[in-house]
């Protein structure tokens, strides 16, 4: 089947005879599915995307070895999921009473095959292994009496496009809330948004600024009723991960854009190109990461960046300079001066300079600034548990043209 | 895990599973069985442990028995005989009080596919189908799927099929869309599962209770339900309309296929339910999942098809993302190109010209022939970029310039002269044969415009042996041939040791007897060699006809939501050359879109005999003269003589909207792309409304048949009788006819259905797309 693909180059969609190959990527590994041809493409792209986030919640981390290790888990798994080629149910409320055994059970054979390998014939070795109850697995962790934890994730992800002469072009963001539940007795969630918080142009709420989408989409499991008044979602959580409601936001920030870029590209007299980067950052003074990269074709290349941990090198085969800054602080500013020694440079040469692509996490910080107002659990769960709400801004797409 | 080798392992694993200490404790039992499936998983032939794991069968561990009965499930089948020995533990398991594990044994016992096993089977299946547990009813009824995919030839029984139809009414959602898919397995030879109208809203009220993937399923099933009145079809589909706008694509891509389906009489409905499908299409683009964003990528594709100026207001949600893969972006490219408008040209010309310095050369190269679409209604500001882009000098970008500005000229002529200084100024040699190709095309071609234009061919021919490509060499001779007409003085000599080497020493013998063909050619004179080496340079009819038609949703109705649309990887261009495709009478035509390949009249020649079935031709010409005694002359008598006459007469009505509307020249054009000449025709809105035309059609063995035709369209009152006793009866639609009266000599039925099709296309699609014009 499958073994390796380049990159980026297959399409999703492979055909062999009468039989057709669909798969998508995550985590690294490539999930794939056998179908005919009047199937859905929504439903069995959506269809591998849930299981592996359901292999994910089970297994903890999705990479290999965490596969193979959990083999016998994964077929479980898809033994319910799955029956006849039909697809049963991914809900993990239900699957946890068929799964509950196997789980934890493979885990402790994990444990015994590694202290057993290489051990062939020394069978009576391995009662001495006492079986570990310690599971990694998320869901697992928490059934077990472990932690009782609730995150509420904030999850934005912007795209933009600067021009040249600094306007904005486009800028897109969608953001969606997701509830990783591992508590047991959880019987109701509730989520509280900001007050002035708005859906389409001509809702506006409050007096202050508004916290604006253009669309927003909730899980079906979602009870809306206080929803128009008090900006309040409710919902019974089912073990492991959900996403709670989607929303996007397009062509309109609240506020100015977090980066700028003041470039400045020219040829030297020895031939050399010279750019020269100022990039800004204009958020309020906080820290965070981000690598921006500049796209160039380039042969050799020195360097003089403004502080001693940034880095910058040049990667020839995607003809990129990447400088990456592992901090930036709100509301200062970076340089950067890059020569770059070209053979036959050309003025034309100029214009193949660019774009540059921030990619970047932005933690604490929603840019639609969407925040959670409370969160309240039903019944009231005790003290030992925890409540976690986290904001992450990341950069799907920022590109700042030269 | 390395990897050892089989029989070792299997060795190993058997003393495991044999040694009775093991048996007595069950987690170092589980622990070996788990070896054996970890064995199996890795590719190594366990299947010589068959009899040790059918004994590992009888335990009370659940994880035990899952992993045994993967491993069954896997060999039974190279092990009939053994799989027996199973059947008394799994029949003895579908007694147990354990919902879980009645259900494990029920389905393992149906997975094992073993045709032997089935008279064991049914017994529990059916007592299955009424278990208390929904989780074993759901295993029980997909079950007997299982099983008739196992004995086709067997029926199922028909009270199983009730039973099984009645099981619609489970309490479980899950019972019920197995029921339907078990159905559909069972009774596929009767067509499948029967919807009917009470199943239909049964099934629509219910569709809440599923989830999504039951949701899609029960939404696939009810397309096939044929609502009896409209008021009936109103009220399903107001039921479906929060599914329409569902968050989750599956749902809303199976309720939007099953609008498409149900709405097929009311196109209206059809393109209102995609309008508002257009949202949550919008927000699958956007998906975390790359996979999820290039399939609704291709789906808007297939939407864009009937509402071409749908999403003109959201083209930024198709810029590309600098980390995307190639395919997303290619993709996103060719919906960009179908959103271009007056408003957003500027921006989206912009962002493209960002694309054309990709580090994937494809994406640069599509970028490039993107623009040069655009090119095709904003020439100027597209070729401003390309002519920029030429300044690069990447090899390439330079190559795919080069061709995108040869499709464009051929478009649009009015280019030529922008190109030709463009060109003056390209001093590159390209590597890329197709971009050689259609560089010397248009030097060729516009070569009396391009005053370095020896000089660039002289590069060629003087590297003439080191050049490989055939279509190279073809296309540098055509070139030369044509710049030597124009310019004979600077051309001769290199012509001449051109033809030399290609005659004397060339091996590929198409290339030989073309040079041969020309040497000749020029023996007779400049008139003649004039005759046959002035192409057409350009088809203006394709530009005439720009801006695409807008489909009918039927066209594409049925590959919505399937793989379909993700494997069509070729870039559609532009609806036009598909008119000459899908016609097929003119292998010079049918090349329209890629002048390169076999355009001048040169090539003409040497294809024409090898030609499709159906080959049109204008020539020889037929003067106005000749057709009106020839249209005449057997007019009095065509009722009586026509047989003798050998010549054959058919009138025919086609629906044509709005086609007398548009400009005689427009007409004329389209005609002419099919090799239909136009003789006389009156002013746009003269009435009655007449086009005379003619054409020869060749016959396989027979010559040539020439046919002669008559478009007639008329409001006020109909010119003869015949029309008058048609008109009562054909009222309301004589607005939208026109007549054609075709006569043909020799004789031939089929030829002359087949050009009334030709006819019919042609109409048709120049009435939609003057339609669609402003």
């Amino acid at each position: 089947m499958v073994t390796a693909l380049p990159g980026d180059q297959p399409p999703v969609v492979m055909r062999h005879k009468d039989r057709y190959f669909v798969h998508v990527r995550q985590g690294g590994l490539f999930w794939v599915a056998t179908t005919t041809a009047d199937s859905s493409p929504f439903t069995i792209i959506e269809f591998l995307n849930r299981l592996s986030a359901l292999v994910k919640d089970y297994c903890g981390v999705l990479n290999e070895t965490n596969i193979t290790e959990n083999f016998a888990l994964i077929y479980e798994l898809l033994d319910e999921v799955l029956d006849y080629g039909y697809i049963q149910t991914t809900s993990s409320d239900i699957l946890k009473n068929f799964i509950q055994t196997e789980a934890v059970s493979s885990k402790q054979f994990n444990l015994f095959d590694l202290s057993n390998v290489g051990l062939f014939g020394a069978d009576t070795q391995q009662s001495k292994v006492a079986p570990s109850t310690a599971a990694t697995r998320p869901i697992q962790g928490s059934r077990e009496g472990g932690k009782s934890e609730i995150f509420v994730d904030v999850i934005e992800r912007m795209s933009v496009v600067i021009g040249s002469n600094g306007v904005l072009m486009k800028a897109d963001v969608e953001g969606e809330i997701r509830v990783k539940c591992y508590m047991p007795n959880c019987s109701e969630i509730r989520i509280g948004l900001n007050e002035e918080f708005s859906i389409g142009k001509s809702q506006l709420r409050g007096y202050g600024a508004a916290v604006r989408v253009d669309e927003c989409s909730f899980h079906q499991a979602v009870r809306l009723d206080e929803f128009d008044n008090h900006r309040i979602l409710r919902l019974s959580p089912s073990q492991g991960e959900l996403t709670v409601m989607q929303y996007l936001l397009s062509d309109e920030l609240p506020s100015a854009p977090p980066f700028r870029l003041f470039p400045t590209i020219e040829r030297d007299k020895g031939g050399r190109l010279i750019v020269y980067l100022k990039l800004r950052c204009d958020l309020p003074p906080n820290s965070l990461f981000i690598s921006p990269c500049v796209f160039n074709i380039v042969v050799s290349l020195s360097q003089e960046l403004s502080s001693p941990d940034q880095r910058a090198e040049l990667r020839p085969e995607s003809r990129a300079v990447v400088w990456n800054i592992p901090r930036f602080a709100g509301g200062t500013q970076l340089s950067a001066l890059f020569k770059l020694d070209i053979p036959d440079l050309s003025s034309a040469s100029l214009l193949e300079v660019g774009p540059v692509s921030l990619s970047f996490e932005l933690p604490k910080l929603t840019a639609t600034g969407l925040q959670i107002r409370f969160l309240r659990l039903s019944p009231i769960q005790p003290s030992q548990s925890q409540r976690w709400v986290r904001y992450v801004t990341h950069s799907d797409s920022y590109t700042i043209r030269v | 895990m390395p990897y050892l080798s089989g029989e070792e392992t299997v060795k190993e694993l058997r003393r495991a599973l044999c040694n009775p200490n093991v048996h007595s404790d069950p987690l170092r039992h589980r622990n070996a069985v788990l070896r054996v499936i970890r064995a199996m998983s890795q590719g190594v032939d366990v299947s010589a442990l068959f009899s040790e794991m059918v004994k590992a069968c009888a335990t009370v561990d659940i994880v035990q028995k899952k992993l045994i009965y993967i491993f069954l499930c896997s060999y039974a089948a190279v092990n009939p005989e053994l799989s027996l020995l199973v059947i008394n533990t799994l029949r003895k398991d579908c007694q147990d009080p354990n919902p879980m594990v009645r259900s494990l044994a029920l389905r393992n016992m149906t997975n094992l596919r073993l045709s032997s096993l089935v008279e064991y089977v049914e017994q529990p299946l059916i007592a299955g189908l009424r278990d208390r547990a929904a989780c074993v009813r759901r295993v029980a009824v997909l079950g007997w799927a299982k099983l008739h995919d196992l004995q086709p030839d067997s029926e199922i029984d028909a009270a199983v099929v009730n039973e099984l139809y009645s099981l619609l009414r489970d309490p479980d959602p899950v019972v019920m869309v197995n029921c339907l898919r078990a159905l559909e397995g069972i009774l596929k030879e009767e067509g499948g599962v029967v919807i009917n109208k009470p199943i239909t809203h049964h099934l629509l009220n219910r569709l809440k209770e599923c989830d999504i993937w039951g949701q899609c399923e029960v939404l696939k099933f009810l397309q096939r339900y044929q609502p009896q009145s409209e008021d009936e079809l109103f009220d399903i589909l107001s039921l479906l309309d929060a599914s329409l706008v569902s968050p989750h694509p599956p749902v809303m891509a199976a309720t939007v296929g099953l609008f498409l389906s149900l709405c097929g009489s009311l196109p209206a409905v059809g393109l209102s339910a995609l309008r508002r499908a257009q949202g949550p299409l919008l927000a699958a683009c956007g998906s975390g999942s790359r996979e999820m964003r290039f399939t609704a990528l291709c789906h808007i594709q297939l939407l864009l098809r009937s509402l071409p100026g749908l999403l003109g207001a959201h083209y930024k949600r198709f810029f590309c993302g600098y980390a995307e893969p190639a395919f997303i972006k290619q993709r996103k490219m060719k919906v960009l190109v179908e959103l271009v408008n007056d408003d957003n040209v500027a921006m989206l010309l912009d962002e493209m010209k960002g694309y054309c310095t990709d580090v994937n050369p494809d994406t640069a190269q599509a970028a490039i022939s993107a623009i040069g679409h655009i090119g095709r209604s904003y020439s100027d500001r597209s070729l401003e970029i390309l002519v920029g882009l030429l300044g690069l000098k990447q090899d390439h970008i330079t190559s795919a310039v080069v061709q995108t500005m040869r499709d464009l000229l051929w478009v649009c002529p009015q280019c030529s002269s922008t190109v030709c200084l463009a060109l003056e100024e390209c001093e590159d040699t390209m590597q890329d044969a197709q971009g050689r190709q259609a560089l010397l095309w248009m030097l060729g071609v516009y070569g009396e415009r391009i005053s370095s234009a020896p000089y660039k061919l002289e590069v060629f021919i003087d590297d003439v042996r080191n050049e490989t490509s055939a279509g190279v060499k073809l296309e540098l001779l055509t070139a030369s041939m044509r710049l030597f007409l124009c310019r004979p003085a600077e051309m001769q000599d290199m012509l001449g040791r051109l033809l030399h080497h290609y005659i004397e020493e060339e091996t590929d013998m198409c290339v030989r007897d073309q040079a041969l063909l020309y040497y000749r050619l020029l023996h007779c004179g400049k008139e003649e060699t004039e005759k046959v080496l002035q192409g057409r340079r350009s088809d203006p009819s394709l530009g005439v006809l720009i801006g695409p038609p807008a489909e009918s949703i039927s066209q594409w109705a049925h590959s919505f939501n399937t793989l379909a649309p993700l494997l069509q990887s070729t870039f559609k261009p532009d609806s036009k050359p598909q008119l000459s495709d899908a016609l097929r009478c003119d292998p010079v035509e049918t090349s329209g879109n890629c002048p390169d390949k076999q355009m001048d009249s040169s090539t003409h020649i040497q294809t024409s005999s090898s030609a499709a079935p159906l080959s049109l031709s204008v020539s020889p010409a037929l003067s106005p003269e000749k057709f009106e005694r020839l249209w005449l002359q057997p007019r009095a008598q065509h009722d009586e003589h026509a047989a003798e006459d050998d010549c054959l007469w058919i009138e025919e009505s086609i629906q044509c909207p709005a086609v007398f509307q548009c400009s005689a020249q427009s007409l004329q054009a389209s005609l002419q792309l099919v090799n239909v000449q136009t003789l006389a025709f009156t002013p746009a809105h003269a009435r009655p409304w007449k086009v005379y035309l003619y054409t020869r059609m060749q016959l396989d063995s027979r010559g040539s048949t020439l046919i002669l035709g008559e478009l007639v369209h008329c409001e006020e009152e109909p010119v003869n009788e015949k029309e008058r006793t048609r008109a009562p009866a054909a009222a309301p639609q004589e607005e939208k006819t026109v007549r054609v009266t075709l006569r043909q000599q020799p004789r031939d039925d089929e030829t002359l259905k087949a050009f009334l099709s030709i006819l019919t296309t042609v109409l048709h699609t120049h009435s939609s797309s003057n339609e669609t014009l402003p």
